[in-house]
């Protein structure tokens, strides 16, 4: 009995494949379910945060504000484009996923000169992506010229918790609800109760309830926005307009509002004219230009930080993507895979670049669309 | 692995063309309606909340058509044995959990802090108190 062969692949792999799917891809599923909660716990951190930021009376950033930077058209033409850039990005995403899962079929057909094809072609489709991703990052970074402009009361108001110092019956209120619409309403009756407020009126009743239904209270901000390009003489009228407004429909009652725009001149001017049209109870802030992890000129530095994270977190990904893509086109070139017979290496690189591109469409939704 | 198939995989190649058309499709279709929605309240004479709320669930839904594309077609799970679909899958029954429970809780995170968040230099020196509704009718949150 001395000659006993030992199948050494099958002391690692088994006798036969359990799933019916070989080693290899059930250890890059099991690492991609692993992945997908990483992701899945980022993005539920986003959701989190953006309720708890609207719950608290902060203007979320709306996308089509921030990402309007389209290369040539922003550059020689100066035209705004809201999300046409990211469009792009997505279909060069989709298509370069449309070209790996043709280099897998090519693989198992064994031929190598088009699967070496297929996998050239999605190594620039990731790299297209990365650039893209670059271009987008730094227009994020740099922001506007001008950066933005916070104009704060003194205190803040919550409904339920705070004084409204002067809030009367007849008094004109803005309402800006997290939806983006954006009411003028009447306040009818306003009456203490216990140690909040409440007002009546039947619109805002009826906001109010959907409200409640949603994120549990109202959303008491309000976003002016001055993103056109103008003038200077229209942009100071704008901007006296606009102190108007807040004189008119109650910014000294404590409302907490936001400016996120670009307002050319020279910022110092523009503060000082601010400074001596405002009611006394408002503090005017200037935010510097773009993003960081501290500041941001779009909305609250939390939409910064999760914008960098997790589309630097998915852009991470696509790096080592393309990393393994170019690892597999230089063997497939080399003839490993032909030696060993099967292009396997095809289909598990295949399955992280799908698994990329899921994450994107993810991601893009709830950062671009909602 | 092994549908290496006789015709040379022309019907593969067919049916990866097919999942790219339905993935453009509907990520068109989505760009029509970032674009298009601030219309709606108009267009559907629906409110403003209204019709966010059903761009939101048409977005989270066609965000799931193309999910379920990617992962049945493209990464072929969907012709993979069922057992290993399920022991994939199934896990993500948390997620589900972790997504209710986080955006619940969301909206009351920090309300012990709010005087941080706020703006005021000089912080107001009121308690947080939850106010309950004294009727049904009458519109108050907390």
């Amino acid at each position: 009995m001395a000659n006993v062969t030992v199948d050494k692949k099958a002391l690692i792999e088994g006798e036969r494949p359990m799933y019916n799917a070989s080693y290899g891809k059930l250890m890059m599923w099991f690492f991609l379910v692993s992945d997908a909660f990483t992701f899945s716990a980022l993005l539920i951190a986003y959701g989190a945060l953006r309720v708890r930021s609207v719950a608290h009376g902060e203007a979320w950033a709306f996308p089509e504000d921030v990402f309007t930077h389209t290369p040539l058209l922003y550059e020689i033409w100066h035209i705004d484009s809201p999300l046409v850039f990211v469009g792009i990005m997505t279909f060069i995403l989709i298509l370069s996923s449309v070209t790996m899962v043709l280099a897998v079929e090519a693989g198992h057909r064994k031929s190598k000169k088009e699967v070496s094809k297929w996998v050239f072609l999605t190594i620039i489709g990731g790299a297209a992506f990365l650039s893209c991703q670059a271009y987008e990052w730094y227009h994020f970074i740099i922001g506007t010229h001008e950066g933005g402009m916070e104009l704060g009361p003194k205190a803040m108001a919550y409904l339920d918790s705070r004084e409204i110092p002067g809030l009367e019956e007849g008094d004109p209120l803005i309402v800006y609800p997290i939806l983006k619409s954006e009411d003028r309403f009447q306040v009818k009756e306003v009456r203490k109760q216990g140690n909040g407020y409440m007002i009546a009126n039947d619109s805002l009743a009826q906001l109010l309830s959907y409200e409640r239904e949603i994120f549990k209270r109202l959303y008491f901000s309000d976003k002016l926005q001055l993103t056109e390009q103008l003038e200077p003489a229209e942009r100071v009228k704008r901007i006296k307009s606009l102190v108007d407004d807040i004189n008119r429909f109650g910014a000294s009652k404590n409302h907490n509002i936001r400016v996120s725009a670009s307002l050319s001149g020279d910022p110092e001017t523009v503060l000082a004219n601010l400074k001596e049209e405002l009611p006394a109870k408002m503090s005017v802030k200037f935010v510097d230009g773009g993003a960081n992890l501290k500041s941001n000129e779009y909305g609250p530095p939390d939409f910064a930080a999760l914008f960098f994270f997790v589309t630097g977190f998915h852009g991470t990904h696509v790096l080592s993507g393309v990393l393994l893509l170019i690892m597999l086109l230089v063997n497939i070139n080399k003839g490993t895979y032909e030696k060993r017979g099967h292009y396997e290496m095809t289909e598990k690189i295949g399955l992280y670049w799908h698994f990329v591109d899921l994450v994107w469409v993810f991601v893009f939704t709830f950062f671009y669309l909602v | 692995m092994a549908t290496a198939a006789a015709d040379g995989g022309a019907a593969q190649r067919k049916s990866i063309v097919r999942t790219a058309l339905i993935l453009s499709a509907l990520t068109a279709f989505e760009f029509l309606i970032a674009f298009t929605k601030k219309f709606y309240p108009a267009w559907f004479g629906m409110s403003a909340d209204t019709a966010q709320t059903l761009v939101v669930v048409t977005f989270i839904i066609l965000t799931l058509f193309k999910a379920f594309y990617i992962v049945a077609e493209f990464m072929h799970l969907g012709h993979e044995v069922k057992i290993l679909a399920l022991t994939i899958l199934v896990p993500f029954l948390f997620i589900v959990w972790l997504i209710i429970g986080m955006i619940m809780e969301g909206g009351y995170w920090g309300q012990q802090n709010m005087e941080e968040l706020s703006y005021s230099s000089e912080p107001a020196a009121v308690e947080y108190v939850h106010v309950q509704p004294e009727s049904e009718e009458i519109p108050i949150y907390g």
